[in-house]
């Protein structure tokens, strides 16, 4: 239940929500937005401390980590996740490696589609 | 003040067909605990010993840091217990009730009392009597949380409630967490409310605690692996495994100690595993208690 929680800060500081520097929700705050237990917001939020997606001072909360990258590293871990999901499925529907490419470049050119429509 | 909001150690009561057997648990200020067990397994016992209504045989019960049942007047001060038994005037409106409860209690919250109305839907005007069962259930919440105790008992506050109480009832209880001095205790066999919004999990069943940690604890050290076992290769043991079921050359393992050098250990046996998947409170609960039942039994 954590990870829900990990993505949905990410999510927000990944579209501009919440930007570097800015203080987050305190623990108990938060907890209570979402409905969930303390403990697992107090999870979540170490493991994002352990990421350096943010940054915990004693007794004055936890602030969005002051890193440029942020937003690009974000997505880079969610793409790396997806990959090997896509990688373990065509694995488990036995693929082979140059089908699963195919795959791929379709999916890169129906994206290819949407974004020209979009303009 | 003590770091916890109640504990019991070693309690026992003995009954003609029930026995409750050394149970001991702690609930830390500041958090909430569920409390989960089948019908029959020991919780309501459990809870009227701790509010001091039925008397233990053995072991010692600390309410709010006050010793049980000796010192109960002083300690349900500041404690706010609701059950389904629960008794309310049946002549009498919400209204008045209210009235009685704030007449004894000087934390009596009254802005409190009429947000949490309009919340449960309830009318303060309507007599008891024409309650529904579920409206009468928010009313008996509503008469606790109002008085804003330290800590809140509630033997299965969300049985028999309609999916949008239910919401609003989880929703209060998260709220009452802002405060980081207030500890709730909750019973229910529902798992899916007690998986949102606990922080300690404790299981029992047939009057014995079986389990008892911090949630993430719970869903981190049980998972199942899904495999394919080669043709004729029996499965190994592992330690921490505590379930395995198969068929054909698919094997599913259950376990209670998760390490990542567990499905490591499969593959280096030759296995090749498909999945580790997490499993909801709920599969947990039930493999916990058929791993107990077979432990008693054997």
């Amino acid at each position: 239940m954590y990870l829900q929680i990990i993505e949905q800060v990410r999510q927000r500081i990944a579209v501009g929500d919440w930007r570097p520097g800015e203080s987050l929700p305190s623990i108990r705050q938060l907890a209570a937005d979402l409905q969930v237990s303390v403990i697992t917001v107090k999870r979540a939020y170490l493991e994002l401390e352990r990421d350096g997606v943010i940054a915990t001072q004693q007794g004055k909360g936890s602030i969005v980590a002051a890193n440029a990258h942020l937003r690009s590293r974000i997505h880079d871990q969610e793409l790396a996740a997806h990959l090997t999901q896509a990688a373990r499925i065509g694995s488990l529907l036995g693929l082979s490696p140059r089908d699963l490419q195919s795959r791929l470049r379709a999916a890169i050119d129906q994206q290819a589609d949407v974004d020209k429509e979009r303009t | 003040m003590s770091e916890f909001a109640a504990q019991l150690a070693g309690v026992g009561k003995d009954y003609r067909f029930f026995s409750l057997q050394d149970v001991s648990l702690v609930i830390p200020v500041g958090q909430i605990m569920g409390f989960i067990g089948p019908n029959g397994a020991g919780k309501s016992t459990t809870i009227r010993i701790l509010m001091g209504l039925v008397h233990q045989d053995r072991g010692e019960v600390r309410l709010l840091g006050r010793q049980m049942p000796a010192a109960q007047a002083l300690a349900k001060q500041d404690v706010g217990f609701a059950s389904e038994d629960m008794r309310l005037y049946d002549a009498a409106t919400l209204d008045w009730h209210m009235r009685f409860v704030q007449s004894i209690y000087a934390s009596w919250d009254s802005a409190y009392a009429q947000t949490l109305i309009k919340r449960f839907d309830l009318r303060p005007e309507q007599r008891m009597k024409s309650f529904s069962r579920g409206q009468r259930v928010k009313a008996t919440l509503l008469l606790v949380l109002a008085r804003r105790p330290k800590l809140l008992v509630l033997d299965e506050p969300t049985t028999g409630l309609d999916p949008v109480a239910r919401h609003e009832v989880i929703r209060e209880l998260s709220d009452v967490m802002l405060d980081d001095h207030r500890s709730v205790l909750f019973s229910s066999h529902n798992t899916q409310d007690v998986e949102q919004i606990s922080d300690q999990i404790t299981f029992i069943d047939r009057g014995r605690i079986i389990d008892c940690r911090d949630k993430e604890a719970f869903l981190e050290r049980w998972r199942r692996i899904r495999m394919e076992l080669p043709a004729d290769l029996a499965l190994p043991v592992l330690p921490g495994v505590v379930d395995v079921k198969q068929s054909g050359r698919l094997a599913v393992a259950t376990t209670n100690a998760f390490d990542a050098r567990l499905p490591n250990a499969y593959e280096a046996a030759g296995i090749r595993v498909h999945a580790v998947e997490n499993m909801t409170l709920e599969e947990i609960f039930v493999t916990n208690v058929m791993c107990s039942r077979e432990e008693v039994n054997a």
